[in-house]
C-alpha cells in the first residue's frame, strides 16, 4: 500500500467511525429528549408545591417520562398510583422528615461530575449546600430533622490506585456543624477497637433521640453493623454481620436491611432484624433489593426495584415487615420513598 | 510492503551526538505510535471517567466490590504485560502482538453497551486491561527500536506526552457527550468504541511490523557510529525463547536496572494515597479530588519530552534520579505541610515531574542495554518488576497508615525512598554497558 492508499483509507475511516460516533450520540440524545415527553398510559404529573409537612402523603423522586422526570413529586399515600404533584427539584436521591428534606443532585463539570447535597425546608427551599466527593448512593433524615447523612461513593481513594470507597457524612441542621466523615469516629468492632484504612460506612438511619444511629461497616472484605453516637463519635458492632443499608422502624424495634445472599455478587435479600432478639426475618420479597428500604409505616417498608424489562429505571415496591403475604406494586417509575 | 518506513531510517542512520538533530526530532514511527496511544487512551479514559456515575446512577449498583477486584486487575495485567513482550520477542513481530493488545481493548468498548450488572462488567473491564497488559511491552520495543539511543528519551518523551494528551481529552468528550444526552452511557461507549477502532487503524496503517527490525539493523550496520545496543546478529536470527527472556537477568547493566525499577518502585507511594494525602494537608474541598490527577497530568504533559532531551544530553541516570528527587521533594512538602496557598500546586507539579523524569526514561535507559531480538521482553521484565513493586508498595503503605497513621506512613516511605534513591545513584552509576 502507498503512503497516499494509506491516507485515503484513514480518511475514509475517520468519516465512517465520525459518523457512527454522531449516530450514537443523536440516538442518545433523542432519547433523552423523548424521556421528556409525558407518555401516553403513564401517571399524571402535574407541577405544583410539595410541603414536606404535609401529611397522609408519599414523597419519591419521579422517573416517569415527561417534563418532569427526576424532580420530587408525593402522593396521597391512600392513593400511590394517583395523579403526583412535581416540585421544581431534581434530585438523584431524596429524603424527608419532620419538614427536613435532603436531596443529592449530579451535575456535569468539564472534565468530572460535580455533586451536592442540598438541605431544604418544608417548603423545599434551600437552607445549606454541602459539595460532594463522589457520586451520590444513600440519604436520610433523622425522625426530629434535625439530622441528615449522605454517602457517597469515591473514586480512585483506597487501596492500589483502586476503584471505589464510601464517605458517609452526618449534618446537625439546627447548628450545620458537619461531621465530614465517619472514618474519623472511634470504632469498636467485636469489643475492642479498630482502625483500618479500608473502613467504610453507608447507609445511615437515625433513632428518635438525635444522637443513635445504625449504619453498614465495611472492612477486610466483610460488612457489619454498628450503632454510633453523634455525640461520642464513636460507633460499635452489633455482632451482626452482613447486615447492608439498615432502615429503623418508627418505633425503634427492629431494622430492615439488605442481606448480600451470594458472596462476591450482587444479589440481595430484604430482611427484617428485631434489635431485641437479633432474631432475623425474610421479607416475602423474592427478587435481589439493592436499595435503603424506608417504612412506609410500623408494618410495611417500601423500597426501589428495577423496571421489567428496563434496567435503567425503577419501580417502588412494598413488602409487609412480618415477613407475611407478598410484595406488591406501590408507585411505578419512582425512587427514594419517604412518608410524609 | 513499508514504504513509508524512508522516515526510520531517516531517524535511524542518525548523526552522530544525536541531540543535535533538531529539524528530525523524533521519527514517524514514534509519532505514529503516540498517535495510536493518543487515540486510544481517549477511548479508554472516557469509559474510566463515568464508569462510577454509570454503576451508581444509572444501574443503581453499589459498586464497592469492584475495590478487591482491582488489586487482582493490576496484578494480572502486570503478569500479562510479561507475556506480551516476550511473545512479541518469539514471534519477532512487536506489532502483531501489540495489535492484538489494542484490538482485544477496543473489543471490549460496544461489549459495554450490551452487559449491564456486576458480573459480566468485572469480565469485560478484567479483559480490557489484559489488553493493555498484551500491548504495552511490545510498543515500548516499537519506540525503542525506531529510535537511535542517542534520542530514545527524547521518542519516549514525546509518546508520553501524547499518552497523557488522550487521557486529559478523554474525560473531557466524555461529558461533553453526557451533556448533549443526559444519561447517555451507551453514547459514550459507543464513541469510545469508535476511537479504540480508529487506534488501532492507525497502527495497522502507520506503524511498521516486522521489517522494522531487520531495517534497523541495516542502518544500524550503515550508521554504526552510536554507541548501540550489544546486538549479535547471529544470535538475532535464532529464534528466542523463554530461557534466553530470563537469562536476560545475566547482564549485569538489566539486572541494575531491574534492582532500581523494583526497589524504587517498593517505596513510591501510589498516586490515590498522594492525592488523599494532599486533600489532607492542604484542606482541599472535596470537591476538587477528582481534579488532583488533572494537576499531575497537565505538568507530566509539559515536561515529558523535554525531561526526554534532557535524558539524552547529560544521561538517563541522571534526569532519572532526579525525578524521583521531585517525587522526594513532594513527599517532604506533604510531611512538612506549610500552611502556604501554593502547596497544592507545588506538590502536583513535583509529581508531575518524577513522571515526566521517569516513565519514559526508564524504558530508554532499559532499551539502551537489552539486545534487539530480546527488546519486548527486556522492557516487559523491567515494567512488571516495577508494577508489581509498586502494588506491593500500594498494601504495604495501606497497612502502614491504618498501624501508624498517614504522616508516620509517609516518613517511612520518604525514608525508604531516599535509601533506594542513593542505592539505585550508586548502582547505576556509569561503567558498565551504556551510560
Amino acid at each position: 500500500m502507498t503512503p497516499k492508499h494509506r491516507l485515503l483509507v484513514l480518511v475514509v475511516a475517520v468519516l465512517l467511525l465520525a459518523g457512527v460516533g454522531t449516530g450514537f450520540v443523536l440516538h442518545a440524545a433523542y432519547r433523552a429528549a423523548d424521556k421528556d415527553k409525558p407518555r401516553a398510559g403513564g401517571p399524571a404529573v402535574g407541577a405544583g408545591p410539595v410541603t414536606l409537612t404535609r401529611t397522609g402523603q408519599l414523597a419519591f423522586v419521579n422517573s416517569a417520562p415527561g417534563p418532569h422526570r427526576t424532580e420530587v413529586a408525593a402522593v396521597p399515600a391512600a392513593d400511590p398510583g394517583g395523579a403526583r404533584t412535581a416540585a421544581d427539584l431534581k434530585c438523584a436521591r431524596f429524603y424527608t422528615a419532620s419538614g427536613t428534606g435532603v436531596c443529592l443532585q449530579t451535575g456535569l463539570g468539564v472534565v468530572s461530575q460535580t455533586n451536592r447535597a442540598v438541605v431544604l425546608d418544608k417548603d423545599l427551599r434551600v437552607l445549606r449546600t454541602f459539595p460532594l466527593a463522589g457520586t451520590p448512593s444513600r440519604a436520610r433524615v433523622s425522625p426530629s430533622g434535625h439530622l441528615a447523612a449522605w454517602t457517597v461513593f469515591v473514586g480512585g481513594e483506597s487501596y492500589g490506585a483502586a476503584f471505589f470507597s464510601t464517605r458517609t457524612s452526618i449534618v446537625d441542621t439546627r447548628t450545620w456543624k458537619i461531621l465530614p466523615n465517619l472514618e474519623d469516629f472511634a470504632i469498636t468492632l467485636d469489643g475492642r477497637p479498630y482502625h483500618a484504612v479500608d473502613d467504610n460506612f453507608w447507609g445511615v438511619t437515625f433513632a428518635d433521640d438525635d444522637d443513635t444511629f445504625y449504619a453498614t461497616l465495611g472492612t477486610a472484605g466483610r460488612t457489619y453493623l454498628v450503632r454510633g453516637s453523634v455525640a461520642h463519635r464513636s460507633v460499635t458492632s452489633l455482632g451482626v454481620q452482613n447486615v447492608e443499608c439498615p432502615s429503623l422502624s418508627p418505633d425503634g424495634t427492629r431494622i430492615a436491611f439488605k442481606k448480600r445472599v451470594l458472596h462476591g455478587a450482587s444479589l440481595w435479600h430484604e430482611y427484617v432484624l428485631d434489635l431485641r432478639t437479633l432474631r432475623q426475618t425474610p421479607l416475602a420479597e423474592h427478587r435481589s433489593v439493592d436499595d435503603q428500604a424506608a417504612w412506609i409505616d410500623n408494618r410495611t417498608v417500601a423500597y426501589a426495584l428495577p423496571k421489567e424489562g428496563d434496567t435503567k429505571s425503577t419501580d417502588l415496591w412494598s413488602v409487609p415487615a412480618d415477613g407475611s403475604g407478598a410484595a406488591h406494586l406501590l408507585i411505578p417509575d419512582a425512587s427514594s420513598p419517604a412518608p410524609l | 510492503m513499508y514504504l513509508a518506513d524512508r522516515a526510520a531510517p531517516d531517524g535511524a542512520g542518525t548523526l552522530p551526538g544525536a541531540a543535535r538533530g533538531r529539524t528530525r526530532a523524533v521519527s514517524s514511527v514514534v509519532l505514529a505510535l503516540g498517535a495510536v496511544s493518543l487515540i486510544t487512551d481517549i477511548s479508554s479514559e472516557m469509559v474510566t471517567a463515568v464508569l462510577p456515575l454509570y454503576l451508581v446512577i444509572s444501574l443503581g449498583l453499589s459498586p464497592l466490590g469492584f475495590g478487591t477486584l482491582d488489586g487482582v486487575y493490576n496484578g494480572v495485567s502486570a503478569l500479562v504485560q510479561l507475556t506480551g513482550g516476550h511473545l512479541a520477542d518469539r514471534v519477532r513481530n512487536h506489532k502483531l502482538v501489540a495489535g492484538l493488545g489494542y484490538g482485544l481493548s477496543a473489543l471490549c468498548k460496544p461489549l459495554l453497551m450490551i452487559v449491564h450488572s456486576l458480573g459480566p462488567l468485572g469480565v469485560v473491564l478484567a479483559l480490557e486491561r489484559t489488553g493493555k497488559g498484551l500491548r504495552t511491552s511490545p510498543r515500548d520495543a516499537l519506540i525503542s527500536l525506531s529510535s537511535p539511543p542517542g534520542t530514545r528519551g527524547r521518542a519516549f518523551g514525546v509518546h508520553r506526552a501524547m499518552d497523557t494528551t488522550g487521557a486529559v481529552l478523554g474525560p473531557v468528550t466524555a461529558f461533553l457527550i453526557l451533556r448533549a444526552a443526559a444519561d447517555g452511557y451507551d453514547a459514550v461507549f459507543g464513541v469510545s468504541a469508535c476511537f479504540a477502532v480508529l487506534g488501532v487503524l492507525v497502527l495497522v496503517l502507520f506503524v511498521p511490523g516486522k521489517a522494522l527490525v531487520a531495517q534497523q539493523r541495516r542502518a544500524a550496520a550503515e550508521g554504526a557510529t552510536s554507541a548501540s545496543a550489544p546486538a549479535e546478529p547471529a544470535a538475532a536470527e535464532r529464534p528466542v525463547d523463554l530461557r534466553q527472556a530470563f537469562g536476560l537477568l545475566r547482564l549485569p547493566r538489566l539486572r541494575a536496572l531491574t534492582a532500581c525499577a523494583v526497589l524504587l518502585g517498593l517505596t513510591t507511594v501510589s498516586d490515590a494515597f498522594v492525592y488523599l494525602l494532599l486533600q489532607r494537608r492542604a484542606d482541599i474541598g472535596e470537591e476538587w479530588f477528582p481534579l488532583l490527577p488533572l494537576g499531575t497530568a497537565a505538568v507530566f504533559l509539559l515536561l515529558a519530552v523535554p525531561a526526554g532531551v534532557l535524558a539524552d544530553r547529560v544521561g538517563r541516570r541522571w534526569v532519572f534520579l532526579a525525578g524521583h528527587a521531585g517525587l522526594l521533594a513532594a513527599y517532604a512538602l506533604l510531611l512538612w505541610g506549610p500552611r502556604t496557598a501554593a502547596l497544592p500546586y507545588l506538590v502536583l507539579a513535583l509529581h508531575g515531574v518524577f513522571y515526566a523524569a521517569t516513565d519514559g526514561v526508564l524504558p530508554a535507559a532499559v532499551a539502551d542495554v537489552v539486545p534487539e531480538n530480546l527488546r519486548g521482553s527486556g522492557l516487559a521484565l523491567v515494567g512488571t518488576g516495577q508494577a508489581l513493586a509498586r502494588f506491593c508498595c500500594s498494601l504495604a503503605f495501606g497497612a502502614a497508615w491504618t498501624v501508624w497513621g498517614d504522616g508516620r506512613a509517609l516518613f517511612g516511605s520518604a525514608v525508604g525512598l531516599l535509601l533506594c534513591a542513593a542505592a539505585a545513584g550508586i548502582v547505576l552509576r556509569p561503567g558498565g554497558g551504556t551510560r
